[in-house]
This record gives C-alpha cells, structure tokens and sequence, in this order.
C-alpha cells in the first residue's frame, strides 16, 4: 500500500511528511527473502525533489520510478502532493485518494497553498491520521469527519455522541448524521453541463461529447429517503409503452440516450443496475449527486466559422464567424472567442461586429469577449495579422479557435423530472419540500480548427 | 491564531526553550510547545532529545495534545527504544477508556511504533480490541494485525491473530470486513504459499454482501480481492459478475477499475456463445470510456490499462475510437497514450477519420508526440492495406514540410511500408533522394540506403548515392555501416558492370578496416560469395522476402494475460510485472488452478549480470524461472548509455545441459536511452553438453549495435527439475538400497523454521516430490525424489527434529557436485 506521503512546496522542501512503512526491516526477512539494498526514506524524499519538482523537462508522467521506488503526484496550484511506494499498489487508487485528499483539506481550510498547509499542520496530520491508517484509505467523507476532527478540538462527548459518531465512521450511512433538523425542507437541484467539441475548418463534428453533473444541495431533516428522475430513454422507452405521445411534441425531444453515469457513494447502484432508478439518503448540504456523459443529439449553442488567408510571408488574413444555434428567447453569456496567432506577431488589427476584441500579445491570441447573445444571431469578427519575418523553419502549429460561452439550458437535452422525498419518521411530506432546479450549459473544450 | 509560527523559531537554544516549554505547568503552554517539536521534526530538525519531556505530556484527557505526543512518538521512538517504553502504560491504559475514539486512536498508535519490547506489549490490547464492541476499534485493530506483521510476522502468526482477521471476514459491520480483507491481501503478500485469505463460496458471498455497503475505499479492497477468487464453475463466476457489473457507475474511477479487473478476469470462465457474456462485453465500454473525463492522471492510469484490455478485447472499444483523439490541452502524457490506442483501434472503417487526425497532430509542437504520430501513419498504413496509398501521400505531404525530424521519421516508417507492399509505390523514390542531405539520424539514414539498395535498379544514379555515404564510412554508426555494406552488394549484383569499383571499396572498408566483429564477418561472407559463384549469390542476397507482420508492439500474450490480472495496479501501469519493480516480490499470489495458468515459481530477485560499465552502458539483469514445464532466462535490458541500442542477439557457449536458446532475442524495437525492456527467453535443453565448473555455469555472450559482451551466470539447478520427477514408491526403495554407501552425502541446512509439511509442499512446488514420511524417534523423515532434464534421477532423505532449526540431508549421489541442487531448491 501506500508507504509514505508527502506534501512539497515548489521550492521542494517538504512541508509535511507521513511515513507508514519502513522498507527495511519487514516481515520479507522473516522468511528469508531477498531485500537487497538499503532504503532510506531521506533518499527517497530527494530523489523526487531532484527527478520531479526540479526537473529541466515537462513532466512525463504521473508516476514516476525511481530505483524502485513509485512516486505518485498530483499538483495543486504551486504545491506538490507525492504518495510513495515500493509494492505494486492500486495506482487508480492512489491517485483517487490523492484528489479525496485536496478535497479534504479545501473543506477545512479552503485553498491549498504553502501558507495554508503550514498555518494547519497540526489538523492536517490529525485528518491524514483518520484517513489514511497504514497507507490504507479509510473513511475520508468530509460530513463524517467533521463530527470528530475540528479545529477547536473535540468537545467532551457523551457516550452516545462518541458511539454515534463511531457508528457513523463504520456504517453503512457514513455520509450523513442522524438527528439533522431544518424548520423549512428544502433542496436545490443544479443540471451543470459541460459541451464539448472539437470541429474540423470545414464544419465537420469531429468529436463532440457532454458531460454533465447534477449537484443536489439538500437542506432536510431527519434521514430522507430520496428518488431522483431524468429522461432518460431506457427509463422513459420502458415505461412508454402505455404512455402518451404528447410529451414527445412538448418538449420537442422527450428522452435522452445517456452513455454512461456515475454516482455519489450515496446512490444504492445495485438497484440502478436492476431497475434503473436513482434512489439514495442524500448527504447534508452540498455534494455531486451524479456525473453523466452524452454524445448524440447534442445541442451545439455555437457554431465558429473560421477563415485564414496567408497573404504573402508576412501577413495572415483571419475571418471569424459566429452563429448561435438556440431558441431566440434565450441569452447567452460570457462569449469568449480565442484565436491563436502566431509566435512572430508584429502588430494586429481587429474590426468586430459587436463586443470587444484585443490583441494579447502575452497569450499570443486575440481574445473577442461579447457579453450576452441571443439565440438565432450571427456576429463576425476581421484581423489582419502583421508578422515579422522569421527563418525559422518550423511552421506555426495552428492551435484551434477555442470558445468559451454559458447558455441556461442543457445542451444533452437532460431534464429533470421529479426528486421525490420520503421521510418516514418525520411529519413532512414530498410536498411540504421545496425544490429548485437550474439549468446551466458551458463549453468545456469547444474547439474549431482552422 | 495560526500554525504557521511554530515553523519561524529558529534561534539557537531553541531545544533548551522547548524543553522548559514542555515542562510548563500550564496545560495550553505544554500543548504549543508540542506543537513546535512537531514543526521542527516535519522540516528535519532533529528533536530527539526531548523525548523524556514529550513524553511527559502524553498523560492527558486533551484528545489533540495527546494526538499530538502519539505522531512524535511514532517518528522518534525507533531511536530511543528504551525511553519508549514510558510510554507503554499510557497506551495500555488508553486501550481501556471508555472513549472508543480514544481507543482506537491508542491501538492505531501503538502498531506504528516499530520497537520489539512495545510490540510485546500490544498483543494483549490488541486482541481486546479486535473484539471490541464497537466497529470504529474493530476496523482499526484489523489494520493493526498487519502492522505488527510488518514488524514481527511470527509473533502474528503465534498469538493466533490471523485467524481472528479471518473471524472477522464474518463480521457485521461493512467497514471491518473490508479493513479485514485489505490486512490479510497485504500479509499474504509476504506470505509465499499460503492460502491466508481462504476463499470459498461463503467467504466471497460475504464479500460481496459487505461490497454493496462499504466506503469507496473498501470497495476497491473487496474487489481487488475477489479477482484472486477462482470460482468453480461458469454459474459461480457469471453470478460474481452480476453482482459486481453495479460497480461499474461508481463515481470513484478506482473503483470502476477494479470491477472491470474481476469482469475481465472472469470473462474467461463463461462460454463465448451465451447471452451474458455478450450483454457483459457491452456493459463494459462506457465505464470506460467515462474514465476519460476524469483528472488527467487518473486518465493516464485508464489508458494504459484500457491499451492492455484494447490488446485483450478490441471488440470492446472498437466503436469508440473518437474518445481517443487527443485534445490540444491534454497533458503530453495523456496524448502520447491516447495515440497509442488510436494506432490499435485503427480499422478499414474509421482508418479516414484516424488519418485526419494524425495528420493534424504532426504539425504539433512537442517533439516526441509529432515523431510518434508519424510513426502512426506508416503503422496505419501497414495495419490497413486500403489505406496505404493514403498515408503515402499524407507522409510525402509531411516530407514536404521540411521539418528535419518529420522527415526523417517519415523516411524510416515508408521503408517499412515498402516491405510490406513492395514494388507498388517506387514512384515516390524521387522525392524521398532530394532529401538525402538532412538525414542526420543513423536510423533515417539506414532506412534511406536499404531503399535506395532495394531499388537500385530504378534509381539512375544509386551508384553516386550510395558513393556519397561511403565517404564517412568509419563516422557511421554500426547500423548504417551494416545496412550501406548490404545496398551496395544488392546494387551491384543488379548492376555489376558500373559498380565493381565500389563494391570493392565497402568490402574492403568492411572486412580490413573496421575492427567490429559482425560488419567484418558479413563482409566476408558477402566477399566469399560474390567471389565463389555470383549466380547463387544473387539468389541468396536478391531472394524475396516475407512481407512484414502487421500488429506490432504488441505485448507477448503470456505477459498481457498477467498484466490484465493486475488491472488498476502499477503493474498495469509501468506494463510489466510486478517482479520486474518491486524488490523481492515473492508475492505473486496463489491462484490455485489459475484460468490463465501463469503460475510462475520465482526463483529469485533479478541479479545484475552484466553491469553497464562493462558493457558499455549495456546494462543485463536476469533470472531464470521455470513455468509450466519449460525454462525461461527473465532478463531486463537497461540502456544506460547516451544513443540507443538495436540488433540484439544473444549465444550460450556450450554447457553442463546442453541449455540453448529456442527462440532469438525478442527485443525487436530499438533500446532509447535510459529504457528498458523485459523479456523472457524460452530454453530448451538438446544443446551440446559440456561439462563446466560449477556444474550450473553458463556463459553467454550477448550482441547489440555497439559491440559483443561476455558474462557468465550460475542456473539454479531447480529449473532443470521437471514435473514427472516423482518415482515410484517401490522403485525408490530399490534404488535406494542399491546406492554404495560411498556415494552418499550428508549436510545440514541451518535456520529453515518450516515444519514437514510446509517444507513438502514448497518443494513440491519445485518439482522435488515427497515419495514418503515417517517419524522416527520423533524426528520428521521425508523421503524425496527428483529428476533432471538429462534424466539423472536424484533422491534424498530430509531429516527434521521440530525445534531444531537444522535439517539433515542425506544424499545417496552419484555425482557430488549435484549436492547444490537440494540446496538450491530448498532457499525458496
């Protein structure tokens, strides 16, 4: 399992360091096994420092092997996250705790910088301790934790306090307490879809995907028992044979094809896995409910229209045309469109229809920002890029027109059909919960080439 | 108030502050000055000398001052063994207190405090509290067993402790079965041949039962587990699977691997013509595809495992080729991967698509993803016949960019292509030639001189090309000498009238001037045949030859198959197995009638054969293994030297059984700088015989493009032990009656702490059979049979007096030198 774990700053000195094997000393010379060479956690601690954070190249890999030993990172702003082993460990494993980890320590102290991790060095050995025990992960849920490490220090507890907070760690519900208590029920749904696409100059769709998440803040009391529906084709294929056709012609396209989903921990996958359904006891207050991914009948919100021209050696012509593809009564928002250009620009003109556009030289892009757009409209942007004459043999890479942009839809088509809310114990009722649900849509990687 | 400070103090005197600090009579005081020692340890400074006052503090109710003592503890009491021992009372007390936070707390502390004289003392605590009522202890004490393996693996085994981490396999609670289960993977790790874990079909329904219940965490143990299970029978396995495939949507990617890992594993055991395994097949792409739009190391761990299940399955991803393109922003990490897969889901139906692609990305910025995309194209073109015109034009397009490494990669793929599809695209020969003069990499060179020797006869001026080249004969690297020694034997036998001057010009660079052994040798032979009868010569040299194979890169099928047992983990990762990076990895677990048969006896670790200074910066490491009936030499190249490595070849030199090579070298792509490959080469025993001293040496001369290396090695004798050695009873009796008492032998072995049956066992595994037991005046007498390769049969007589950890043997021998072999074999 993980051996060691360790917490760099981007200068590579080690700001915290946890050891739970010692490699040198095991049970392998117990039966008389070979363990040759000696290993040294100080060695090991460089060896990474040297190889990785103070490497001249662009790091390779993720995991890196250095006489033997396995170093896993993960980087977080300037800090370095390195878990250390010498057995053939669960390599997704570690990573997905490496993440759990960041998630962690941004509960309790927000971002994760040098400052931060120093001013909570203390919380942070106590947290590795509960959730890391001898390079295994244990329960690492934020709410769970909560109950028991604090920076104030434990509270004395009564004995049905520690037993509940034990149960809790251990239990089959680790993500929710009991005894939670709201004077108004209430829940928000958010669908947050990300679009992704990447197109040829032509218009050909090479690749576009959606990956969506619905968050679920939920405010309710007691141990809810929660029911949560989408159209999702299979569901709606199977129940419609005796349904309506109506839907169909409302909503103009009634079901969606979904590719694959995953769930929070909290989501019971056996009985998605028989019935389809999404049945769950939510934890309090925020989390990622699901995560889902579609890829046909997507809605693309934008279409870009490039045009290059290299006009002699010294100057390229560029042409961009937008058109947003969505109901006219809908706005978009924060359109960014970035066009590339080349690493010997001299000087750039740039006439646009509407918005602003600049030329940044530092990011080597001309940045075409537009604040809000309807559905159903066309805008088009000209520049004429002066380049400075180069013998550089290496011809300019092209990178893709890149687009940033927030529709209030969801581009799969996704929508939410009912969470219904089941407290038994409790005298409130589905009815009595408020609900909310919102539909955001941004582009995630949505590229042309040109 | 912050940490941070607790870093700042760094004056002198500052331990002497500390430690009147610590003995402060205030409560918050001691508690801050704690918390200083602990920031000077993180940063390295050395406080060990405050143990005394450190762990005077441990006595409090505050639950954060004592967490606090505890992480000191952990880190220091190694080095003061003896004042650690303070401590001990604390822990038994806390072991007791009513808190069960507290008390699991202590159990957890005390299994990470390596000294002997605690671990004494942790045994009656922990036994306490691996029954503990409440789980939150349980799920500790369980991990706790396999710490204090870790550090006394007999004292485990003697306080009876595994079979209370079996006990609780049963238990109620999700979270302690799945802590039970990750502490008895990881002992019987380093726990060769034992079958800690005991899965039957009652144990894997509890697993399963706590699989749906338990954290994420738990869930990856239980399933990485339940792939060592071998279920008896095709409604075992396909019930396994249904109760597995829900894992598919977790959210946690490890998770979801792991599962695929069991549905892979168990995919084997259900028939191919059954509805299950088709709906199974299906189920199993779209997880994987979700994987992708995870963080990109997670993407990066998926997608080397998704390239072994590619090679595996490719019916399952073969619809999702688009998932691989690459992105502009994925890390060059992902990128390279990503292509990798392309490459190998490439069929006549998306080949366009693919084409595109690849052509885009060759206009990209890093150097080594633009190499490897053309490469792709010519691979494309090999692997897809249809496609080939294609990606010729789509390779003299990048010719054309004059980008000096596109070029020259472009060149060395378009040779390839010209050996699979020969005499069908000459016509481009012509623009290849104008780009002669930029070819500076001996790779490009020498695919540029096999082409223009191949078709010598349709280029008018080969004669003054090939002349060109010869010029720097001596600078070339040994690969282009050997390809440019070849073109221009083939031009001459096409063209002999114009171009005798110049063949004997490279045959006599080759032969007298150059002092490499293989350049010369092909010189005279070359030389010798142009000289004896030109006819047959042309037929040798201008023969045709077989078309190229088109899958390459592919990994030896034994290897993927292992490699897929070990889905998720580094092993999936790096693509080797596990021996091949973790030290002394006995661990291979039992898969007791493994579906994939790959139980391989490891001998031992991997010994530096040929160091790279010897060598070089040929660096041969190397074992030999016996598995399923045949030898094998394990060996990893390393390439510690500054250009790469090809032409590998490998010799034995005559030897005490008759050991030779059955198959060449299988390192068919060049070895980079600072690479390394593994590769297990098959043996086989009809060699010549020779006898050496000692009996087991084996000298081996091994050949790259720099030079010609010599090492020696001793083979275990075990390997050559084959699996019918078992004589029968009466035989043996005879035979061994029949032995003069002069040929016998007797030594001891010392320190073996085995009893007869385990011993029995391992060397069963061996090949040495026990024919029969019997206890004599209390002592253990096995009676054991083996037999050579050659046929020589050897028993033995094993003496074992329980308590006494030296055995006797007695060898009636009819060679002495063979005595090793018992010896051998028994250090496994």
């Amino acid at each position: 399992m993980i051996g060691g774990l360790f917490i760099y700053n981007h200068k590579g000195e080690v700001l915290i360091s946890r050891v739970y094997l010692s490699y040198s000393d095991s049970a392998a010379v117990h039966y008389g096994l070979p363990r040759p060479g000696l290993f040294s956690w100080r060695n090991a601690v460089d060896a990474f420092r040297v190889n990785v954070i103070h490497a001249r190249q662009q790091v390779r890999s993720p995991v890196t092997n250095i006489a033997r030993t396995s170093f896993f990172h993960v980087k977080r702003s300037n800090i370095w996250l390195a878990a250390v082993t010498k057995q053939n460990v669960n390599a997704a494993m570690v990573f997905e705790f490496l993440y759990k980890m960041c998630d962690v320590m941004t509960a309790y102290f927000g971002k994760i910088s040098e400052e931060n991790i120093k001013n909570n060095f203390v919380l942070i050995y106590e947290l590795l301790d509960e959730i890391l025990d001898f390079g295994y992960p244990q329960n690492s849920e934020t709410g769970a934790l909560k109950t028991f490490i604090t920076q104030q220090g434990i509270k004395s507890q009564t004995k049905e306090e520690q037993s509940q907070i034990t149960s809790q760690v251990t239990g089959q519900i680790g993500w929710r307490r009991e005894g939670i208590k709201y004077r108004r029920n209430e829940l928000f749904l958010d669908v947050l879809e990300s679009v992704n696409l990447l197109m040829s100059p032509q218009g050909q769709v090479l690749s576009a995907h959606v990956s969506g998440r619905v968050v679920m803040k939920s405010y309710l009391s007691g141990m809810p028992e929660c029911k949560f529906g989408m159209n999702d084709k299979i569901v709606i294929d199977k129940q419609g044979k005796g349904g309506t056709a109506d839907d169909a012609g409302k909503s103009g396209k009634q079901s969606i094809a979904i590719d694959d989903c995953t769930f929070h921990q909290c989501v019971r996958l056996s009985k998605f896995d028989s019935e389809r359904s999404i049945s769950f006891i939510p934890p309090d207050g925020e989390y990622e409910l699901m995560r889902y991914r579609t890829t046909k009948d997507i809605i693309l919100p934008f279409r870009v229209i490039p045009l290059v021209r290299e006009v002699g050696r010294t100057k390229l012509e560029v042409k961009v045309v937008i058109k947003s593809n969505f109901k006219p009564s809908l706005l978009a928002q924060k359109i960014e469109v970035r066009i590339p250009t080349p690493l010997n620009t001299s000087g750039v003109q740039v006439i646009c229809m509407k918005g602003k556009a600049k030329y940044k030289a530092s990011e080597n892009a001309i940045v075409w920002k537009i604040k809000r757009m309807a559905g159903m409209k066309e805008s088009q942007i000209s520049a004429e890029i002066e380049l400075l004459p180069t013998n550089d043999k290496k011809k300019w890479a092209r990178p893709p027109i890149s687009m940033n942009f927030e529709v209030p839809f969801a581009p799969s088509g996704l929508k939410v059909r009912y969470l219904k809310v089941f407290e038994p114990k409790l005298n409130y009722s589905d009815h009595d919960v408020i609900k909310w649900v919102r539909y955001i849509g941004r582009s995630g990687i949505y590229e042309t080439r040109c | 108030m912050t940490d941070s400070k607790y870093f700042t103090t760094n004056k002198k005197g500052e331990i002497f502050e500390l430690k009147a600090e610590l003995n402060n009579e205030k409560k918050e005081k001691r508690k801050e000055a704690v918390k200083k020692v602990i920031a000077a340890m993180t940063v390295g400074k050395d406080v060990s000398s405050l143990f005394p006052d450190v762990v005077n503090c441990m006595q409090t109710d505050n639950l954060e001052l004592k967490k606090l003592v505890y992480l000191y503890l952990m880190n220091y009491a190694k080095s003061q063994p003896d004042m650690a021992i303070m401590a001990v009372n604390s822990f038994v007390k806390d072991c007791e207190d009513p808190n069960p936070l507290i008390r699991a707390l202590a159990v957890r502390t005390m299994g990470c405090i390596r000294v002997d004289k605690i671990t004494e003392y942790l045994c009656e605590p922990l036994r306490k509290c691996l029954k503990d009522e409440d789980p939150y202890v349980r799920k500790t004490a369980a991990v706790c067993v396999a710490k204090l393996h870790d550090i006394n693996a007999q004292m485990v085994e003697d306080q009876g402790f595994l079979d209370s981490l079996r006990d609780l396999i049963a238990d109620s609670n999700p979270m302690v079965v799945a802590n039970a289960v990750a502490a008895l993977s990881e002992i019987s790790e380093s726990h060769p041949n034992s079958n800690l874990l005991d899965l039957n079909p009652q144990n894997i329904n509890k697993l399963l039962t706590a699989l749906n219940e338990c954290t994420e965490w738990g869930q990856i143990f239980i399933l990485d587990c339940l792939s060592n299970y071998n279920p008896k029978d095709e409604r075992e396995a396909q019930s396994i699977c249904e109760r597995v495939t829900p894992r598919l949507s977790h959210a946690n990617s490890a998770v979801v691997l792991s599962a695929v890992k069991v549905l892979m594993k168990f995919l084997e055991l259900l028939p191919k013509d059954s509805d299950y395994y088709g709906t199974l097949l299906k189920k199993l792409s779209p997880p994987l595809v979700t994987l992708l739009s995870g963080e990109p190391e997670v993407q990066y761990v998926a997608l080397r495992n998704i390239n072994l299940i590619v090679q595996k399955r490719p019916e399952i991803l073969k619809q999702e080729i688009k998932v691989f393109f690459v992105k502009y922003n994925d890390p060059i990490y992902v990128k390279l991967e990503k292509l990798d897969i392309m490459i190998r889901l490439a069929s006549q139906a998306n080949i366009a698509q693919v084409l595109a692609e690849l052509k885009e990305y060759a206009t990209e910025v890093d150097v080594d993803f633009v190499r490897k995309a053309v490469r792709a194209i010519g691979r494309c073109a090999i692997k897809v016949e249809q496609s080939a015109e294609r990606c010729v034009s789509t390779l003299l397009d990048l010719i054309q960019t004059k980008v000096n490494y596109v070029v020259q990669e472009a060149i060395v793929v378009i040779r390839d292509i010209f050996r699979k599809y020969p005499n069908k695209y000459e016509s481009i020969i012509a623009t290849l030639c104008e780009n002669l003069d930029s070819l500076d990499e001996p790779d490009a060179r020498a695919a540029m001189i096999w082409i223009v020797g191949e078709y010598a006869e349709r280029i008018d001026n080969a004669d003054e090309l090939l002349e060109s080249f010869l010029e720097g004969f001596h600078d070339e690297s040994t690969q282009v000498q050997l390809t440019l020694l070849t073109a221009i034997v083939k031009l001459f036998l096409k063209k002999p009238s114009e171009t005798q001057e110049l063949v004997q010009q490279v045959l006599s660079l080759a032969t007298q001037d150059s002092d490499n052994p293989d350049l010369r040798d092909r010189g005279y032979i070359y030389w010798r045949l142009l000289s004896t009868d030109p006819v047959t010569a042309k037929e040798v040299v201008l023969s045709e030859k077989p078309l190229i194979s088109e899958e390459t890169d592919l990994i030896e099928p034994t290897l993927l198959d292992e490699l897929i047992c070990h889905i998720g983990s580094l092993a999936s990762v790096y693509h080797k197995p596990p021996n091949a990076f973790v030290e002394g990895s006995h661990g291979i677990h039992q898969h007791s009638a493994d579906q994939f048969a790959i139980m391989k006896q490891y001998f031992s670790v991997l010994q530096v054969w040929l160091p790279a200074t010897k060598a070089k910066g040929l660096e041969i490491a190397g074992t030999f293994s016996r598995r399923q009936g045949h030898m094998y030499m394990d060996m990893t190249f390393i390439n510690k030297a500054l250009q790469h490595m090809t032409d590998f070849a490998i010799q034995f030199n005559k030897n005490s059984f008759g050991v030779i090579p059955t198959t060449p070298l299988p390192i068919h792509t060049p070895l980079m700088p600072n690479q390394s490959i593994d590769i297990s080469l098959p043996l086989s025993t009809i060699g010549p015989v020779m006898k050496m001293d000692p009996l087991n040496n084996l000298q081996v001369a091994v050949k790259n493009i720099i030079d010609v290396f010599y090492f020696s090695c001793l083979i275990p004798l075990n390997i050559f032990f084959v699996e019918d050695g078992k004589m029968e009873r009466q035989v043996f009796l005879v035979t061994w009656k029949d032995i003069p008492n002069e040929n016998e032998l007797q030594y001891q072995i010392k320190e073996c702490h085995l009893n007869a049956d385990t011993v029995s066992g391992k060397l069963q595994n061996n090949n040495i059979f026990t024919i029969a037991k019997r206890n004599v005046e209390g002592q253990d007498m096995l009676y054991q049979s083996l037999k050579l390769t050659n046929g020589i049969w050897i028993l033995a007589e094993l003496r074992i007096q329980p308590g006494n950890p030296n055995y006797t043997v007695t060898n009636p021998f009819f060679s002495t030198d063979i005595v090793f072999a018992a010896h051998i074999a028994r250090s496994e």
